[in-house]
């Protein structure tokens, strides 16, 4: 019984995210006449998630060390940029060529920016906001004001985001895959955890002798590779890559992010609950046209649901706190 | 001729520069194996510095490391903790979001065979490393949420953990309470007796008495001596460390007791405090006591309106004051000097100048403009009031020693029109020299009719300063002693109200 | 100053000390100040747009450019307090598109054009104290992570309100607010935004309020305990950003002589790295409006120069992206070498010849 109690404490956070989501779900299912909970729109939703779910576990990464990438929208249209732009003079390409150029290229980007965070001491939220511009700018250029279209990547290609295994999306394979790895580096590996030593306290890390540069270029360098994959996977699903692509997504990410309780701050963030944060994103997104919200009223109502929950996450753990207090009974 | 392994550790002539500054100069240290070696020195004096030339944060410019008579270099942090060289350092480096576990074994974690994190051994091995130091602490809890005695057994189990040969620590005790104290001696004993070699960094002769064989003093980046702990006067060793005799340290002046000034009633705020009601009289010095963590802080800061209680009346000059906000405790006449003179007390990026008037800018401000010319003027002669050692006002807060920060604290908490002062721990890791001077203010401050509050947790201090002594426990006043029942008072009354017993 | 004299008492023991109130001149010190850089970096910038165009080098000219980034840089400044403090506001390109929504459908419904311009004005200071509100109600909350979710917030109550729709059709005087000029030469714009400048440098340089600001960005925690009033503060700062983010919006429905949902899109990122290139520290405490100033010329003006020569907007992007990255890497620069082993070796050599 105590076991249970503590392990539910522990895991308030996933918890209260999975409660919103049943909530959610069981209204939308209601309102939209049993359009919602169907395998076939679950599998829908998932698929669309699949991509910001991808790259909320690469920012995962970057926050945890008390960082930020404002770039990983320009990083993604860059790696598809480039991956695509090679596909189109070359189709008959392996796929697997296309996303490691694009992951390559993303690479790139990654140690720059870790490089300027770390090796110069720029703040994150600065060195990448300039590389976010850089990348775009790159992106047009390589573009040349032109997009390419469904036709010149080719029905190969494309079947990569609508091809099923066993009756699972692609997309949601290599979600799940990307997401079970992760969470055997976070938890697991040393270098998994060197993550969370920086992002406690950089010095403490630094005199345990953990190596805080390496680690700093090590998470700004996988997010970008994770970018390169997101974004391949991303023009692959829509069809369309063009200078554009992406642009605004960083937000995005940032709020799946925030929703599965990484602490902007630096230190906390499980992989568990950024998946649930992603998901959550994703219902809303699925959810509300299947209940015809109007479409102009959707970005307001994601805005406030992300805001109403920081603030009632923040409530809880108030809660948590008074509760903890009134029980040192002076 | 003198056999070189006598020494598991010796340093020669280590000098380290920082931009601008000598911290180390020429400095010598020698470490017998199974030793306990007390390193004492003003703030300042360059401790810190040398202890993180040992653990290879700081590489010296100059000077040679030998260990049992083989001369080693230190590149990284990492080096050092190869050759069996750990530190529990003053400012705890922990990590307050992860997991006991965690924490000691962060570097050097245990491994299953597959080469990942066995987390079901690291929690056993935790579990068995405390319980071998005689704590119950749970493996499984975040490191935040211990205290902050909790945390340097910890951090000592981490050391072993590393099969540490030689264990620095640096000022383990400057936070703990006298019955956390003890623990910790035990605990340091133990070591010694398990074979460890061990550096104890403190300001407490009392450490130094309890555990050292050998003393090491430091001034001013220098090495001056090391003796046998049984063959050197606290005198002796006091002008060894400040370069210079202290003839008082606890300039007490006598004086009578006015009417009364403040008053508290029935403060309470739910799980800090409960109850606590008191009062100050003019020119009377009344001591908080009790163990750390006993609330008398959080009091303090729900008197100023820092963290504002729950209900209860703060009383000055009989009338009953609205406290919202600091600023309206300080507007009525109540000063505050923080506990952490580093992040509650200055901006280490500021001038001194700047640093002393932010409290009172109105009084410089002229139509909304500040008197730049009137500022500096009027921090320049408080500064100088409190003899801090310094250049100019423009000198930056950072480029200080401890005992000169809390001097400036001290100005800008003067600079304000002040009725009644509270001081939070205000000789807590100041040097000897400092601490006489803050005393000499504190004396002077009740002599001329003012109240004083202090919190202090070192008994030779409430002693010798208050007139009045309220000892805290668990959040409740537990005993006031006043008049002639602080003449005839004892560490162990007082200890002995603090205390369950 | 019966403190004063009980401070002497005390002290008098063993002498007193001086501590000098005054500093002297250092050049060192004066030509140290990350504002010469930017000079420096302005004129460079309008050599080259000498060179690149030389009907550029007159003065009508390039006053009349300054009407294509003054949008911006008039919300440059309040923003600069807000990094000042430590914080961030990632919402004030929304608050410009939500305020510009409403002076367009207050107008549209038939009030007159100061009636909607105060409607707009209203809308961008109701907006600024929401931030401000839920960061001092919940200060365990990120500013960076508030704002966010207001940004997406406001623009989208612009787009319930519009839809895709734009409104214009504004009386005539309103359109030549944006193109109006000062005996044809200065535009009225200019002329705001100095005075706006003057009145920030002001507020942040001579008084207790920018004195406090300083103080709290730097250490949020010393200037409570030091009685700075820091919720309300916060509050102040963020209803200022969002009523100057108004007032650009109003221009900009000038300039434009329509407002849509969509506007300013992007505009938040461009003015923090406005004020970051005038020296302002995002991670609080650090800068001055002098600089801020100066960062807007030559950002403003380089992107106009790279426009003459027909400079694509890609090439404009990656330009400015990277004179941001070296202008914040600079300083770091300099130390990381000064730490450097073989800089010292190197110092410690010449100094033994």
């Amino acid at each position: 019984m105590n076991k249970v109690k503590k392990m539910f404490s522990a895991n308030i956070r996933e918890l209260s995210l999975v409660i919103v989501m049943i909530a959610i779900a069981v209204f939308v299912q209601y309102r939209s006449g049993g359009n919602f909970l169907t395998v076939e729109n679950i599998s829908d939703m998932l698929a669309e998630t699949a991509v910001l779910a991808i790259c909320a576990v690469g920012m995962m990464f970057v926050i945890v060390t008390g960082g930020i990438d404002l770039s990983i929208g320009a990083i993604m249209a860059l790696g598809a940029m480039a991956g695509c732009t090679v596909l189109k003079n070359n189709q008959s390409m392996p796929i697997i060529a296309v996303i490691g150029i694009a992951m390559a290229v993303g690479f790139v980007c990654g140690i720059f920016n870790g490089v300027l965070v770390s090796k110069l001491k720029i703040l994150p939220i600065i060195a990448t906001l300039g590389t976010m511009n850089i990348y775009r700018g790159i992106t047009y250029l390589v573009a040349n004001g032109s997009w390419i279209k469904q036709q010149e990547m080719g029905a190969k290609f494309l079947s990569l985001a609508t091809g099923k295994v066993l009756g699972i999306n692609n997309l949601i394979i290599i979600a799940v895959i990307v997401y079970i790895i992760a969470g055997f580096f976070m938890t697991k590996t040393r270098t998994g955890r060197k993550i969370y030593a920086v992002g406690n306290s950089e010095e403490s890390a630094r005199v345990s002798g953990i190596k805080t540069d390496n680690t700093l270029i090590m998470v700004y360098t996988l997010l970008g590779v994770i970018a390169g994959l997101a974004g391949t996977l991303y023009v692959c699903k829509y069809g369309v890559a063009q200078g554009e692509t992406c642009t605004g997504y960083e937000m995005n990410v940032i709020a799946a992010c925030v929703l599965g309780g990484v602490s902007i701050n630096g230190g906390t963030g499980r992989v568990p609950g950024v998946l649930l944060g992603a998901i959550l994103l994703g219902i809303l997104n699925n959810a509300m046209p299947l209940i015809h919200v109007s479409s102009f009223w959707q970005e307001a109502i994601r805005g406030l649901i992300i805001l109403l929950s920081i603030i009632a996450n923040s409530l809880i753990q108030r809660n948590v706190e008074m509760k903890a207090l009134r029980r040192r009974n002076i | 001729m003198r056999n070189v392994s006598d020494y598991i550790l010796e340093l020669k002539g280590i000098t380290k520069i920082f931009p601008g500054v000598k911290a180390l100069d020429n400095v010598h240290f020698q470490l017998k194996q199974g030793e306990i070696h007390a390193l004492m020195g003003e703030n300042g004096a360059g401790k810190s510095t040398f202890i993180k030339v040992i653990t290879g944060v700081h590489r010296p410019e100059a000077g040679e490391i030998f260990l049992n008579g083989e001369k080693v270099e230190f590149k990284t942090p990492k080096d050092a903790q190869n050759h069996s060289i750990a530190a529990i350092y003053q400012h705890g480096t922990t990590y307050q979001f992860l997991s006991v576990t965690e924490n000691i074994f962060i570097g050097h974690e245990k491994m299953t065979k597959f080469n990942t994190i066995d987390w079901k051994q690291m929690h056993k091995d935790a579990a068995e490393l405390l319980k071998r130091l005689g704590s119950d602490i749970d493996p499984h809890t975040n490191m935040g949420n211990l205290t902050v005695a909790e945390q340097q057994i910890v951090e000592i189990a981490k050391a072993i953990s590393t099969n540490a040969k030689i264990i620095i620590m640096d000022e383990p005790t400057a936070a703990l309470s006298k019955r956390e104290c003890e623990e910790l001696y035990r605990i340091t004993e133990q070591l010694r007796d398990e074979g460890c070699s061990i550096i104890f960094i403190s300001h407490r002769f009392e450490d130094m008495y309890r555990l050292a064989s050998r003393v090491t003093v430091f001034r001013d980046s220098q090495y001056i001596g090391t003796w046998d702990v049984d063959g050197i006067s606290n005198d002796v060793l006091i002008s060894k460390m400040v370069g210079r005799e202290i003839s008082q340290i606890y300039p007490k002046q006598q004086v009578k007791r006015g009417k009364e000034i403040f008053k508290v009633e029935g403060l309470s705020k739910t799980g800090y405090y409960k109850d606590v009601s008191f009062s100050v009289h003019e020119g009377e010095i009344l001591a908080m006591t009790g163990l750390v963590g006993a609330g008398r802080t959080e009091v303090c800061q729900g008197i100023m309106g820092i963290e504002r209680p729950d209900s209860g009346k703060v009383i000055l000059n009989g009338a009953a004051l609205q406290i919202h906000h600091p600023s309206d405790a300080m507007k009525a006449g109540i000063g505050y000097l923080p506990e952490d003179r580093q992040k509650q007390g200055l901006i280490l990026d500021w001038g001194l100048g700047q640093n002393v008037t932010l409290s009172t800018l109105e009084k410089f401000t002229h139509g909304s403009i500040i008197n730049r010319r009137e500022e500096r003027q009027r921090s320049k002669v408080l500064l100088e009031k409190v003899k801090t050692k310094a250049l100019s006002v423009y000198d930056k807060a950072s480029s200080l020693s401890g005992g000169n920060q809390q001097k400036v604290i001290v100005a800008k908490v003067l600079s304000s029109d002040i009725k009644v002062v509270i001081l939070d721990e205000p000789t807590k890791g100041v040097d000897v020299g400092a601490k006489a001077q803050i005393y000499e203010i504190m004396s002077e401050l009740a002599a001329q009719g003012y109240g004083v509050i202090m919190i202090s947790s070192e008994m030779p201090e409430v002693i010798g300063m208050a007139d009045t002594i309220l000892v805290m426990k668990e959040g409740r006043v537990s005993r006031i002693f006043e008049g002639d029942e602080v003449k005839g008072i004892t560490q162990e009354k007082i200890l002995e109200a603090a205390m369950d017993m | 100053m019966a403190v004063k004299e009980i401070v002497r008492q005390a002290v008098s023991a063993d002498g007193t000390r001086t501590i000098a109130a005054q500093r002297d001149f250092s050049w060192k010190r004066f030509i140290l100040q990350w504002e010469w850089m930017l000079v420096l970096m302005l004129v460079i910038v309008n050599i080259f747009n000498i060179s690149a165009s030389p009907n550029y080098a007159n003065a009508k000219n390039i006053l009349n450019a300054s009407r294509d980034f003054l949008d911006k840089a008039i919300v440059v400044f309040p923003m600069a307090f807000v990094l000042m403090l430590g914080e961030i506001d990632i919402s004030v390109a929304s608050i410009m598109a939500l305020s510009a929504t409403v002076m367009g459908i207050v107008y549209q419904a038939g009030c007159s054009m100061a009636v909607a311009i105060a409607a707009a004005l209203l809308t961008g200071v109701i907006c600024g104290f929401i931030n401000g509100i839920l960061l001092v109600k919940f200060p365990e909350l990120s500013s960076m992570i508030v704002t966010l979710a207001t940004q997406i917030i406001f623009r989208g109550i612009a787009s319930i309100i519009l839809e895709t729709k734009s409104v214009g059709g504004f009386p005539a005087w309103f359109t030549q607010v944006a193109a109006g000029k000062f005996g044809g030469m200065i535009p009225y714009v200019l002329v705001f935004a100095v005075l706006e400048a003057l009145f920030f440098a002001y507020l942040l340089h001579c008084t207790k309020f920018g004195r406090r600001c300083y103080a709290m960005g730097n250490s949020v925690t010393v200037a409570k305990y030091s009685g700075v009033k820091t919720d309300r503060i916060k509050v102040i700062v963020y209803t200022m950003t969002g009523l100057f983010s108004a007032l650009a919006a109003v221009y900009l429905a000038s300039k434009m002589s329509s407002v849509r949902p969509d506007v300013a899109k992007g505009y938040e990122l461009d003015i923090i790295a406005m004020a970051v290139l005038g020296g302002v520290s995002t991670s609080g405490g650090k800068g001055r409006i002098l600089g801020a100033s100066l960062a807007i010329l030559v950002i403003g003006y380089l992107r106009y120069g790279l426009g003459l020569i027909n400079a694509s907007s890609q090439i404009i992007m990656i330009v400015v992206g990277a004179l941001l990255i070296i202008a914040v890497a600079i300083p770091s620069f300099r130390t990381s070498i000064g730490n450097a082993n073989w800089f010292k070796k190197l110092k410690a050599m010449g100094q033994k010849k």
